[in-house]
């Protein structure tokens, strides 16, 4: 009777061994069948991005890895930019006072009459998005905010896609990698 | 006529597409020998590191579990647990985790969108593999919040069971809970209110740093609170535990009922022998057949309570709580200002589809919170039976669900590998 008992509980024991074992290589099965052979990276779609400034204030990180990056291509090469000047500024010229972005990350050259090329120091910029504002507001377009992958964690859940306002935060495939501007508006699929 | 309309309509369609889509400004013609630079951008750099903490894991669970069953070394053990800390938490800044693994996996289940790293998987998938062969050796040390949880426990304090039993249905609360917002994709609580993360990324908010101050002081007199009050994961290691093929002992070869290890344990998990006491097979089978009647009752009455909650808790999710802010300023004809409200008007969807968005959420939390109100009447019902089920026991014996494997109580035992006591006859 009693080795009777015993080999019951062992037998119930197995069974739940083997219940267990199987649930877990299902569960593992139909997550690896939705699993990609790529990886993913965060990254900005910019044409949903509104500037709301939240990315230079809710990455991990505590210096953003969102940064603006510059589409040579697209940009105007404007004298008076909407992305480097602040609304209603009466010189034209590099003055600090003149300057929308908050860290003088975005630098102004001359290129010829009258042309100007404008460029981002990384180091110094901080994803706040203000240039990008101004940019869609009076320009082409041609600044817009992207995650560096350099600099970002690529965290399990992205803190800044939990707080972004337009849903602008989306995961693409490591080879894509960038999302950037192709026109001043999306492409039509 | 019909088809020359549908033509002069799309090359009226063609014009104004073209014009909405040109530059404001021109694309500059330089006249000097200047050309337009090219967009730098740089390729990622965490990624290799994720295939490294696949191995890195892979690696620390086997040693962790060869210090715990063959050398039962608590210093392997609490080296191992170093080693964590500063891999996982100090330098790969604690992301991915198992902890928060649970989340991915449950989104790729039900969100058909939603593509899975394998690496996740992986992180999921290894701990409770190790668990279900040597028990919870991934406890142990190699989560690093297990393994921070064990290094400030320095002036044990025993909880009474009072406290520690009601206390130990919150990890299934929290289980079920993030098991839901993870299916809905509402959010991921699991990781945004992991309490150590801030502690390693230097970026914590106050209430999170709070949190986590609280957890660790605590931790300095009760063992391991998180590990054993909250987290979500040690309940699926602690069934896998149940089951495990190898578990470590409290003895290394035969128990002498010497009650020096009684209050070793940080986590309360080592069972005494029981006293038996005479008890008639009828009133034993009579409270087992009581508590399977029950059993139907905890369910349904668990999965109604919780679907009460179903708008509250639907309401974390972003597009619910678009949708009713949307439905605010429709009905006071106004605007709240967020960004929120901002993107949403210029993204230029329709009121209503957001609306119907939302209400479909809504009801996947109506079936969602029936589920896992279910599950939590399931687990209570299944517990108070474990209680009611007899279990004989001669010999203290580390319990395999809650047993982290720690090794702190090897010191205790006075008995070596060949049987023999240290303790002096008298």
């Amino acid at each position: 009777m009693q080795k009777n008992k015993l080999n019951r509980r062992e037998f119930l024991k197995t069974g739940l061994r083997a219940t267990a074992f199987l649930s877990l290589a299902s569960i593992t099965g139909l997550a690896v069948s939705k699993s990609m052979s790529d990886d993913l990276v965060w990254q900005i779609d910019p044409y949903k991005c509104v500037q709301c400034g939240r990315c230079a204030t809710n990455c991990v990180l505590n210096i953003s890895a969102v940064k603006c990056m510059h589409v040579h291509k697209m940009c105007g090469y404007c004298d008076l930019c909407g992305g480097y000047f602040k609304p209603q500024v009466k010189n034209l010229d590099t003055g600090a006072e003149n300057q929308l972005c908050p860290t003088k990350a975005l630098k102004r050259k001359f290129v010829e009459d009258p042309y100007y090329l404008y460029e981002i120091e990384e180091e110094l910029c901080n994803g706040c998005g203000k240039c990008v504002e101004g940019c869609d507001a009076f320009g082409n377009g041609s600044l817009h905010l992207q995650i560096n992958h350099n600099i970002c964690t690529n965290c399990n859940q992205c803190a800044i896609s939990k707080v972004c306002p337009a849903d602008a935060i989306v995961q693409i495939p490591e080879k894509k990698g960038y999302m950037l501007k192709t026109g001043f508006s999306a492409p039509k699929a | 006529m019909q088809k020359i309309k549908y033509i002069l309509f799309s090359i009226l369609f063609f014009i104004t597409f073209q014009v909405v889509n040109a530059q404001r400004f021109p694309e500059p013609e330089f006249e000097t020998d200047y050309t337009v630079p090219e967009t730098q951008t740089v390729s990622p750099r965490a990624l290799a590191w994720e295939y490294m903490d696949v191995v890195v894991l892979f690696a620390a669970l086997s040693i962790m579990s060869w210090f715990v069953l063959k050398k039962r070394s608590r210093k392997g053990i609490f080296w191992t647990s170093i080693f964590s800390i500063a891999y996982f938490g100090a330098f790969r800044e604690g992301c991915v985790c198992s902890v928060g693994s649970i989340q991915n996996i449950t989104l790729s289940l039900f969100q058909a969108d939603y593509v899975i790293p394998l690496t996740v998987i992986a992180f999921f998938v290894l701990p409770l593999l190790f668990t279900l062969l040597f028990g919870r050796t991934f406890c142990a040390g190699v989560c690093f919040m297990g393994a921070l949880q064990d290094l400030v426990h320095i002036k044990p304090v025993t909880v009474p069971t009072w406290i520690s039993k009601p206390l130990s249905a919150l990890p299934y609360i929290y289980l079920v809970l993030a098991l839901l917002l993870a299916a809905t994709g509402a959010d991921f609580i699991v990781c945004r209110y992991d309490p150590f993360i801030g502690f390693f990324r230097m970026n914590a908010t106050f209430g999170m740093f709070i949190f986590g101050a609280i957890i660790l002081i605590l931790g300095i007199f009760v063992g391991r609170p998180y590990c054993r009050f909250l987290c979500p994961y040690g309940v699926l290691l602690s069934w896998m535990s149940r089951l495990s093929i190898w578990h470590t002992t409290v003895t290394p070869s035969a128990c002498i009922q010497c009650k020096l290890c009684e209050t070793s344990c940080p986590v309360d998990a080592i069972d005494k022998p029981t006293i038996v006491k005479p008890e008639s097979a009828d009133k034993g089978r009579k409270r087992l057949i009581t508590l399977l009647i029950l059993l139907p009752v905890f369910v349904f009455v668990g999965g109604f309570m919780s679907s009460l909650m179903y708008k509250q808790l639907s309401a974390i999710h972003p597009t619910v709580s678009l949708a009713e802010e949307i439905k605010w300023e429709i009905d006071n004809h106004k605007k709240t200002g967020s960004e929120e409200s901002k993107a949403f008007h210029t993204s230029g969807i329709p009121a209503e589809q957001l609306f119907a968005d939302a209400a479909s959420i809504q009801s996947q939390f109506y079936v969602g919170t029936w589920i896992a109100g279910t599950l939590l009447g399931l687990f209570f019902g299944i517990s108070l039976l474990q209680h009611a089920v007899v279990q004989r026991r001669t010999d203290y014996e580390p319990n395999k669900s809650n047993c982290v494997s720690c090794g702190k109580c090897y010191k205790y035992c006075p008995v070596d590998k060949d049987g023999k006591s240290s303790l002096i006859q008298l």
